[in-house]
């Protein structure tokens, strides 16, 4: 019976514990923590059963919420494709959940001197939750409308949890949330054109209606994918509409960037997947409008000018940010290089990309932590200080470079492949290119922690004092989330023929075999 | 030109929501005040929420209740069911919309605490001035 369930316990356990931590846990030390990872760990649990249900009988999953039939009743409609970005997303959330146990008090602003635990902190949880719960609602829902509620909902927790990092970070969230708004509302409007022609807001119901041949040719259906797509790549920060990220994820607390860095753009990206092939369909996108070429070559741009600007960033997260601007860029390329390789890259990318940026903001974050500064000088002689973390972070950024066994390299792998089919070179080379930059950049960064003891003895008392660095690692709560994303990063390269052929392959919509 | 100008008449409803649409566009991109941003905001959800209102009216039609409730019920299904909903205008795209006033009311809110904080840190909401603060 419970079974059944599942798909909708996803989301209801995080929104629980929404309120219960606002209910019950304002006053207490630990019980805003203990009940936000209870939370996250059932959510997890649940998207795991679902997960390895579909695997087990192929079937995709559809739950009429409140049992109102579809298309007048909302429905969550899981297949092969959400069921893994739905364990991702949970997945990631729960590591995000542990992780935040000590970064969390450390960076909540404190609203009395003195207080021993913030009391914004139980808020901060309320929010994290809300927004774990938005992400999987958009993964989950079968319903454009709904769709739009959900991604709000993710959109306006994620400014207060952005604008938590106080100064700089309000007028950079302020930037985001009208930015964010412009996209959100220019989906709302798509989808009200989608509504004016069809009647309908149920996906697959939809995805039927518009094969016929009158609404194909209609113009109001091509601009309500328009404004769509428009609406959806604003909130995915693409190329040339990417100027808010670096500043808000920059300057938010550690554990906010952990948990909306990842997460939030690649929920975007599968956001972009679905609507293209579950509502519309390949070919009316890549046939019948055939705008392909021209996403590809501006997700080229994306990928040349992210890869560069991070280059020349100092600040570690900003870094990583303009490392996310171009890793959009592959993600978009690859699902519009309109072929079955592309396709299957972009999506593992979705998940690899989501680890190996969590990955290596949890690193960042700890060294953050630790040393409180963010710039690439607090990488200084970090191998001898913190030899986990930079572990971790080493793997993280092997994988981003792009070095089997991560994952890393094998969603380069069918991305390039796709390009070559494509016959599209631009987007092939910029791959290679920003493979390149990678590298030059992570190597820096490795160098820089490697060599630093030199300057550093020497600076503060004027002799070599190899020996007398001690180990100050991050704690523990910190280190095991970090280890476990490293891990996963190889683990999904080394399965990556099983997600692929299991996971990825099964939902290639048959326009484009 | 008559063309035009009664296509425009005919759908006057759609053009309207379009010049407000593109005002609080506008307003948002290029105004320099972040209070003016966040009215522009409030403009632009606000002409998506009347063309979605509009989407479901139909003239003549009331709300969607049956006129014969308890103790006629044989009259109501004697009618077809097609014939009773040409009567009512759409709910549908209305109660939508009371979803996305809810989601704009949270921005507009999340929006104003923000320019608050803003303007606690700076001292104004004057986005240039902001601008050069930060660059100093």
């Amino acid at each position: 019976m419970i079974t059944k369930q599942l798909p909708f316990l996803i989301l209801a356990a995080p929104l629980l514990s929404a309120f219960l931590i606002t209910l019950f846990a304002r006053k207490s030390k630990g019980l805003g923590f203990a009940l936000l990872v209870a939370a996250m760990a059932a959510s997890f649990g649940c998207a795991i059963a679902v997960l390895l249900q579909i695997l087990e009988n192929g079937q995709v999953i559809h739950y009429h919420i409140g049992n109102w039939q579809p298309p007048y009743g909302i429905e969550l409609v899981i297949d092969h494709l959400n069921a893994m970005v739905l364990a991702l997303v949970s997945g990631a959330a729960l590591l995000t959940a542990i992780y935040s146990k000590n970064s969390v008090l450390a960076e909540v602003p404190h609203r009395f001197p003195g207080e021993e635990v913030p009391e914004r902190v139980p808020n901060y949880y309320t929010l994290f939750a809300l927004l774990v719960s938005g992400l999987l609602g958009i993964v989950a829902t079968g319903d454009a409308f709904n769709m739009f509620v959900l991604l709000e909902i993710s959109a306006l927790s994620s400014y207060a949890l952005l604008a938590l990092g106080g100064g700089r970070a309000y007028f950079a969230t302020f930037k985001y949330l009208i930015v964010g708004t412009i996209g959100a509302c220019f989906y709302l409007l798509g989808v009200g054109y989608l509504y004016i022609k069809t009647g309908s807001l149920n996906m697959p119901d939809l995805k039927g209606i518009l094969q016929s041949p009158a609404l194909v040719e209609s113009p109001t259906i091509m601009i309500a994918f328009m404004l769509i797509i428009t609406g959806i790549l604003i909130k995915m920060a693409f190329f040339p509409l990417h100027g808010w990220l670096p500043n808000a994820y920059t300057y938010a607390s550690t554990t906010t960037s952990c948990l909306v860095a990842p997460l939030m753009t690649k929920v975007s990206v599968y956001m972009m997947i679905r609507l293209m092939f579950s509502v519309f369909s390949a070919n009316y996108i890549f046939e019948h409008l055939g705008w392909q070429n021209s996403v590809v070559w501006l997700a080229t741009a994306a990928i040349i000018f992210g890869s560069i600007s991070a280059l020349g960033q100092t600040n570690l997260k900003r870094m990583l940010c303009y490392i996310i601007v171009a890793e959009v860029g592959y993600m978009v390329g690859g699902v519009w290089l309109a072929n079955a390789n592309g396709l299957m890259g972009a999506t593992y990318h979705i998940l690899s990309d989501a680890m190996m940026t969590l990955c290596l903001f949890m690193a960042v974050g700890a060294v953050i932590y630790k040393t409180g500064d963010a710039s690439l000088q607090a990488m200084r002689g970090i191998f001898r200080k913190m030899p986990i973390t930079s572990a971790v972070f080493v793997v993280g950024a092997l994988a981003m470079i792009g070095i089997p066994p991560t994952c890393g390299f094998f969603s380069k792998w069918y991305l390039v492949s796709g390009a070559i089919e494509a016959r599209h070179w631009g987007f092939a080379v910029s791959l290679l290119f920003s493979s390149l930059i990678n590298a030059i950049i992570f190597f820096r960064i490795i160098e820089i922690g490697y060599f630093p003891l030199f300057d550093k003895g020497e600076g503060e008392n004027g002799h070599h004092d190899h020996g007398e660095v001690k180990t100050a690692e991050a704690p523990l709560s910190m280190l095991v989330p970090m280890v476990i994303t490293a891990l996963s990063l190889i683990a999904i390269g080394l399965y990556s023929n099983e997600i692929i052929t299991g996971l990825v392959g099964r939902t290639i919509p048959t326009g484009l075999l | 030109m008559n063309e035009i100008l009664s296509a425009i008449i005919a759908k006057y409803n759609y053009w309207s929501f379009l010049i407000l649409l593109l005002i609080g566009l506008h307003a948002m991109i290029s105004k320099n005040n972040l209070v003016k941003k966040v009215i522009g905001m409030s403009i632009f959800q606000s002409a998506i929420i009347l063309f979605y209102v509009s989407i479901g009216y139909k003239k003549g039609a009331t709300i969607p209740i049956l006129d014969h409730g308890h103790g006629h019920e044989h009259e109501v299904v004697h009618q077809a069911a097609t014939q009773v909903a040409a009567g009512f205008a759409n709910p549908l795209p209305h109660v939508l919309m009371l979803t996305a006033i809810v989601v704009g009311v949270g921005t507009l809110g999340v929006a104003l605490a923000l320019v608050q904080k803003i303007y606690r840190v700076y001292d104004t909401v004057e986005e240039d001035e902001i601008l050069e603060k930060i660059k100093e």
